[in-house]
């Protein structure tokens, strides 16, 4: 296995971007990230796009060529792929073109992630999000996406006494983030009173405890280390990788306050590179709901199970906190747009280990993970970057 | 839905059909060919049972913002049960105030309208849930899934 970096990056804001399309998303990141590692379209060995309902949002499949052609790459005929796993789609993708790379079949790929969820009405872009889930057995019975991850935050309240102060202090917290954040969708400060008073959703899932669902693109490019340096001398490594399964309905599941998935996958990352939770400066994780970013901390291990909600209260997850968690703002406020997000989180890694965070900057990051999961995480996949 | 698919998981959906593993003695909803914690032994071992219908909650929450297409129910209530057989199934709680559903509530099925399509027209019926101490018992009595002809 050869090691492999990431030398650049680009991304949109996310939001209501109602003026632009998916294949300008693609265009617009994609440059901005061969730009930033100073590399040209003829280095590309291969292109990853993430996208996860492009079928349902734009009646467009087959967007891996769609993009490449708008990229102008269809002339040099790259291989291009895209890779689906509901809202985990981003880093999976990213996995797949690190496979290529460290398995030495390829040098240098771009790795994109596109959605379009707000072209369609509201109603719509929540049922293509409940399709992540088991669209027969949950969706079609009445299961909002929402509705199965209340229940989710139910159960972890009846096993660990979890409470709505510790569930707002989690989304206020990532708009904290978001105010330091330029890029952010939501770039401003949410006290976690108006968290606990907005209106509910699922019992006890409130508005203000769900990201949004986001128009936005990002992409990285990845490169095996022994030839980063020849472009750019800010690569950061890509030290560990891991992706697992599990049942795709939720009622399937031993424990309902859990998602195994993920302390699989970080598992597997840890052992890449012979490190532990301990180690980290700062992680990005998958927080769809507030109750979601809880799990996380607990699955990867950075919190014993049943602690994470009071240390989030108590802001250890916060920046000057012992483990700042979500400092992009997370899929709360940074906003999540599926396929775009597990890319969005590396970026955000990337620019803190590089020291160009800005206002939002952890002192000194040397070691940091990224989580991300699609459904009620039947797919999640961890990476760790380190700084060289 | 198609008109294909919906007519494929009929059997599953309107009379709760699902299948028995005679290697490990348990039974599984929906029907599965294969039982996983068996493995490949359990081909041809799996045989169609349909579930007696009642059930305990595990879990339910009441979903203020409606699924698409489940509107009119709002708000209403989603639960997970057990069946008294074993398997889990996702299910809506009807005909009582969905706040007052509990976790350990004794549930039974109850043959129900799920919804129609806009585009093919067809209406989709299903299986739904009841309180078991539900004052109606004696009216419901009539849809019972053991009385619904295909």
């Amino acid at each position: 296995m050869r090691d492999v970096s990431i030398i650049g990056v680009g991304i949109t804001k996310f939001g209501e971007l109602w003026d632009k399309s998916l294949r300008e998303l693609g265009l617009e990141t994609g440059l901005a990230a061969i730009n930033d590692a100073g590399i040209t379209s003829n280095d590309i060995d291969a292109l990853y796009i993430g996208n996860m309902a492009a079928g349902s949002t734009l009646q467009q499949e087959h967007v891996s060529a769609l993009i490449a052609d708008y990229c102008g790459l269809a002339n040099q005929n790259i291989p291009a792929t895209r890779v689906e796993a509901a809202s985990a789609s981003g880093g999976l993708a990213i996995r797949q073109a690190y496979m290529a790379i460290a398995g030495g079949f390829i040098d240098i790929a771009v790795v994109g992630g596109a959605e379009k969820m707000t072209d369609v009405s509201d109603s719509e872009s929540s049922y293509t999000v409940s399709m992540g889930s088991d669209e027969q057995w949950e969706a079609k019975a009445g299961a909002t996406f929402t509705s199965l991850h209340a229940m989710i935050a139910q159960n972890h309240m009846l096993e660990y006494g979890t409470t709505r102060e510790q569930l707002s202090s989690v989304a206020a917290k990532n708009h904290y983030h978001a105010s330091l954040n330029p890029m952010a969708q939501f770039p401003f400060a949410l006290d976690a009173a108006a968290v606990s008073k907005s209106g509910m959703v699922s019992t006890p899932l409130r508005m203000l405890d769900c990201a949004p669902n986001s128009d936005g693109a990002a992409a990285v490019v990845l490169c095996a280390s022994d030839k980063a340096k020849k472009f750019t001398d800010k690569s950061i490594k890509i030290i560990g990788s891991g992706q697992a399964s599990d049942t795709l309905s939720l009622h399937h599941r031993k424990y309902l306050h859990r998602f195994p998935a993920i302390n699989i996958a970080a598992k597997k990352a840890f052992e890449d590179c012979n490190k532990k939770p301990g180690d980290l400066d700062l992680i990005e994780v998958h927080d769809n709901f507030t109750i979601s970013e809880i799990i996380a901390l607990e699955e990867i291990g950075i919190f014993k199970r049943g602690e994470a909600a009071q240390k989030s209260l108590d802001g250890e997850t916060k920046l000057g906190g012992i483990i700042p968690t979500n400092t992009s703002g997370g899929l709360k406020a940074r906003g999540h747009a599926p396929g775009a997000t597990g890319i969005a989180q590396i970026i955000e890694l990337v620019k803190q280990l590089r020291g160009e965070a800005g206002d939002r900057q952890v002192k000194n990051a040397k070691l940091a993970l990224a989580e991300n999961h699609g459904g009620t995480a039947a797919t999640a996949v961890v990476h760790i970057l380190e700084a060289e | 839905m198609s008109v294909p698919r919906f007519w494929r998981e009929l059997d599953t959906r309107y009379n709760l059909i699902g299948s028995y593993c005679k290697i490990t003695d348990t039974y599984h909803y929906p029907r599965r060919s294969f039982n996983p914690e068996a493995g490949r032994e359990s081909i041809g071992s799996m045989e169609d049972y349909q579930f007696k219908g009642t059930g305990t909650v595990v879990t339910a929450t009441v979903v203020h913002q409606a699924q698409t297409g489940y509107e009119m129910f709002g708000p209403y209530c989603m639960a997970i049960i057990e069946l008294d057989e074993g398997p889990r199934v996702t299910s809506q709680i009807v005909d009582c105030d969905p706040a007052n559903v509990k976790s350990g509530m004794k549930v039974k099925s109850v043959f129900r309208k799920l919804g129609e399509d806009s585009e093919s027209g067809i209406l989709h019926y299903g299986t739904k849930f009841i309180l078991s101490n539900n004052s109606d018992d004696a009216e419901t009595e009539e849809d019972t899934i053991e009385n619904i002809e295909l």
